[in-house]
């Protein structure tokens, strides 16, 4: 019998029943419900599923659930505090950076990663962050935007 | 290829796989009332000339196309003052549930946050064919302001009543009527307050026009954004009704493939997993994905396979197998070719193909599906709910009264939501499980099982005079559509024809239909012209365009981007082109570089103008033509689906490249509000005018015509 897993996602813990194999994305989508990560090509060449695993931005679709185990795991349910958003989620809220919006949450995460590593990002180094994030939408531009105004929130905040 | 892909002939434009019936709208009033509550309703059973004028062929088109002509839109008052508008159409990223509720608060004359849609639910809104053609906004958006001007009418006649005064005085503003003499007022809410009051719309209503919108024409954000931001927005994909299992369909290995056996006993044997077997159709559901996967791979299949064409073969075949002679309704004739030809002092004939693409939405094909009392409930997001009622009902021997389709707010589509596949199997699944069930196809699935824009070969022959003036214009498609295949240069000698050849792989619509097509061969064409007789590109299609609209888009776009530009570097090129379809007008300039050591081509800046009449939302307009915009590079550069053998070699994101941010370069929409035009969608003109436009810029940095789409799927050096 296998050792039963316990993960930490947005300060909560969950035992997991699922098989230690099982890609992360699914018990977080079909066990737990927390839906916001989507599925978009499960084979981490889209970023539709990407969370914070100990801070850093990781596909969940290809990390095995027994690997997540260990670190604090954040998903985009885990982003509001106290009914306040997150500088990023408010930052493509008022910059409409979304059409269907599938890939909203991926692209949410990946660059809340982002801003922890490096606060003061230049639009090249958030392109290059957010190359393996997919927007089918064409929506690009405005995500960009909002990337940098969240930094600019950030640091006005934390002055 | 198969017997039964041969039978099929693509419609040339692919709005639909086949004609779908009419159907009147069967909730009545009572239950209406039901599950809104009382207050006022008011219904449009539109048999007007609008409608008439929206279903009669475009102006670019010249076949009969078949909609329904009695489109219907109705709108409801609570008894708190609460709208609610209905409509069959589906919210796909367009952004029609914002612009719709736009619409009705500016014409009932109440806050914008006070109306609410319901979109794209069988059993609560009215019959559509469906979401495409750029259809929401020039026949919903009238639709729901007559009713919503009717409405304003009733609360008016109802305080009137209330006052025993003559309804000509009141005034309808900011949710109540007022009577301005004596100051007093009702709230809409008080009017609606104990009423069951439904009236079909007879009258027409006059509606506000463009000039006087203070809700509509605003940049107001999308409805429920926060939703999104949150990740609390519920697709089909992350429903989760109780006791759901998750299903799985076995693929065959090719297409065409007949299954000639099957072992299924060990998949059976597992714990709570259910095996479906129908014919070809094998299928699985358990508990939870991965068991669902574990069960299919457990089951044995042999197949029996079927030549197949490949992506190498296909412009030679296609050329190679059109009918012997196109129908009538394909063909236009003007003037006089030959003598258009022989008169001109300058003559080009070219070839042009484009490939077949994927439209990849990041929500795969899905459904949920759910059986209660011989009833079938399915979620799914597609963009035709009423036709996969249908399907349903067919499929499953129900009457269309025991299906109901809902479409969640949907992870895009372009086209490529149209049939019913997830519903059916999710639906096969649930009735055989007797619980309900979610099919969310792999993205492997989506790219092979799905459609595509259809593959196509383009000829043109030209002819002008030495002064650049257009004498002959011969275009003929083979193939990939009808759409946006008329010029809209002004030449007197003309034939335009549309030739069929039987379905290859599986195909149907996608932004823009064929337009993109056509408009890549006649814009690139076009600019060949202008260099045989070195002219400006701007200037040689200004000279042979009298349409005024068309004129205008190319005039804002050429100034924004500062054509005529001159090169500051070596290999950097400019290129321009035009088009229009479904009523609206774009022109885009394009300015690119080639990389001297990779020769890779950079898009370097894009300026595009577009101009849809009278403009809903600017802010969500703008989003979709910078969308399509960004979607068009991928088409345009390096998108193609290669197959071989029934197989598609590249079903992957790794393997299908589709734009990412690096390829993305500076861009700027201009937007021309023309509020004297009705208002006409924007969902797929946006497109059309981008590969021709970088195409001929790429000839102005190297002088290399690519007369091919994809243009440079390797940059240049395999040009």
């Amino acid at each position: 019998m296998a050792k039963p897993i316990e993960l930490k996602i947005n300060g909560k813990r969950y035992p997991v029943s699922y098989p230690a194999d099982t890609p992360l994305l699914y018990v977080l989508r079909d066990e737990l419900g927390l839906t916001g990560s989507k599925y978009g090509c499960g084979e981490g060449q889209c970023g539709a599923c990407t969370v914070l695993i100990g801070g850093m931005p990781r596909r969940s679709c290809q990390i095995p659930v027994s690997a997540a185990a260990a670190k604090p795991i954040t998903t985009i349910e885990g982003l509001e505090k106290d009914g306040r958003l997150n500088p990023v989620q408010q930052a493509f809220l008022d910059a409409g950076a979304f059409q269907c919006a599938y890939c909203t949450s991926g692209m949410i995460m990946s660059s809340v990663g982002l801003l922890q590593a490096n606060p003061n990002p230049s639009q090249a180094e958030i392109v290059q962050s957010l190359q393996g994030n997919v927007c089918r939408c064409g929506t690009h531009p405005r995500i960009v935007d909002a990337v940098r105004q969240a930094a600019k929130m950030m640091q006005e905040h934390a002055r | 290829m198969s017997n039964i892909q041969q039978k099929f002939f693509p419609e040339p434009e692919r709005y639909e796989f086949s004609a779908v019936p009419v159907h009147q709208f069967e909730l009545a009033r009572r239950d209406f009332f039901k599950i809104l509550g009382a207050g006022i309703a008011v219904f449009a059973i539109a048999k007007d000339a609008l409608a008439a004028q929206e279903t009669a062929p475009g102006h670019r088109s010249f076949h009969n196309e078949e909609l329904p002509k009695d489109i219907n839109a109705w709108l409801h008052v609570g008894e708190d003052g609460s709208i609610t508008g209905f409509t069959g159409k589906a919210e796909i990223g367009q952004n029609i549930r914002t612009a719709l509720a736009q619409t009705i608060a500016d014409e009932l004359r109440v806050p914008f946050e006070s109306v609410r849609m319901v979109t794209a639910d069988t059993a609560l809104t009215p019959f559509d064919a469906g979401t495409f053609g750029s259809r929401t906004t020039p026949t919903i958006t009238p639709q729901l302001r007559r009713v919503a001007a009717a409405a304003r009418d009733l609360l008016i006649e109802a305080a009137a009543k209330e006052w025993n005064v003559a309804p000509a005085g009141l005034v309808a503003a900011d949710a109540k009527v007022t009577e301005p003499a004596s100051g007093r007022s009702l709230k809409y809410a008080e009017l609606a307050r104990g009423k069951t009051l439904a009236q079909n719309l007879s009258a027409e209503d006059p509606i506000t026009p463009a000039t006087q919108w203070t809700i509509a024409g605003k940049a107001i954000p999308k409805v429920d954004a926060r939703a999104f931001v949150t990740g609390k927005h519920q697709y089909t994909t992350d429903l989760r009704p109780a006791g759901m299992l998750y299903g799985r369909v076995l693929r065959p290995p090719s297409f065409g493939a007949t299954l000639t056996s099957c072992d299924d006993s060990a998949a059976k044997a597992m714990t709570g997993v259910v095996v479906v077997r129908d014919g070809d159709f094998v299928g699985v559901a358990a508990p939870s994905a991965h068991e669902a996967q574990r069960a299919l791979d457990a089951i044995h299949t042999q197949w029996k396979e079927v030549p197949q064409l490949s992506s190498k073969e296909i412009f030679t075949y296609l050329k190679q197998n059109a009918a012997a002679k196109s129908e009538d309704r394909f063909r236009k004739q003007k003037g006089s070719v030959e003598e258009g030809l022989a008169n001109a002092a300058h003559r080009l004939g070219a070839t042009y193909t484009v490939a077949y693409i994927a439209h990849a939405p990041l929500e795969p094909r899905a459904a949920v599906a759910q059986w209660a009392d011989g009833k079938l409930t399915v979620w799914t997001g597609t963009q035709r709910p009423f036709a996969n009622r249908d399907e349903l009902a067919d499929v499953f021997h129900l009457p269309e009264s025991s299906v109901r389709v809902i479409v969640p707010d949907t992870g895009s589509a372009y086209g490529g939501k149209h049939t019913s596949d997830a519903a059916i199997e999710a639906a096969r699944l649930a009735r055989a499980a007797g619980r309900p069930v979610k099919v969310v196809w792999t993205r492997d699935e989506e790219f092979t099982w799905a459609y595509f824009r259809p593959a196509g070969v383009i000829e043109v022959k030209s002819g002008i005079a030495s002064d650049g003036a257009l004498t002959a214009w011969e275009f003929h498609n083979y193939h990939s559509g009808m759409s946006g295949i008329e010029t809209p240069y002004d030449v007197a000698n003309q034939r335009t024809e549309y030739h069929q050849v039987p379905l290859i792989l599986r195909s149907g619509s996608y932004r823009g239909l064929a337009a993109t097509a056509n408009h890549f061969a006649r814009e690139t064409h076009m600019d060949a012209l202008a260099n045989a007789v070195k002219m400006d590109p701007l200037e040689f299609r200004m000279k042979n365009l009298s349409n005024a609209r068309m004129r205008a888009v190319l005039e804002a776009a050429g100034k924004s981007f500062g054509w005529p530009r001159k090169k500051t570097q070596e290999e950097q090129g400019f290129g321009i082109a035009c088009g229009d379809e479904k009523g609206s007008y774009v022109a885009t300039c394009a300015e690119i570089a080639v990389d001297k050591t990779s020769r890779a081509v950079r898009v370097v800046r894009l300026v595009e103008a577009f101009e849809c009449g009278a403009i809903v939302n600017p802010d969500g307009l703008r989003n979709q033509v910078v969308g399509a915009m960004i979607q068009g590079l991928g088409g345009a550069l390096f998108e193609a689906i290669e197959f071989e053998n029934g197989r598609i070699k590249n079903p992957h994101f790794a393997s299908y490249r589709l734009p990412r941010f690096r390829d993305v370069p500076e861009i700027e929409a201009v937007l021309l509000d023309r509020k004297d035009i009705p208002s006409a969608g924007a969902g797929e003109t946006p497109i059309m005018a981008l590969a021709p436009a970088i195409g001929n810029a790429i000839f102005d940095a190297t002088g290399v015509r690519l007369n091919n789409l994809p243009m440079v799927p390797n940059g240049l050096r395999s040009a």
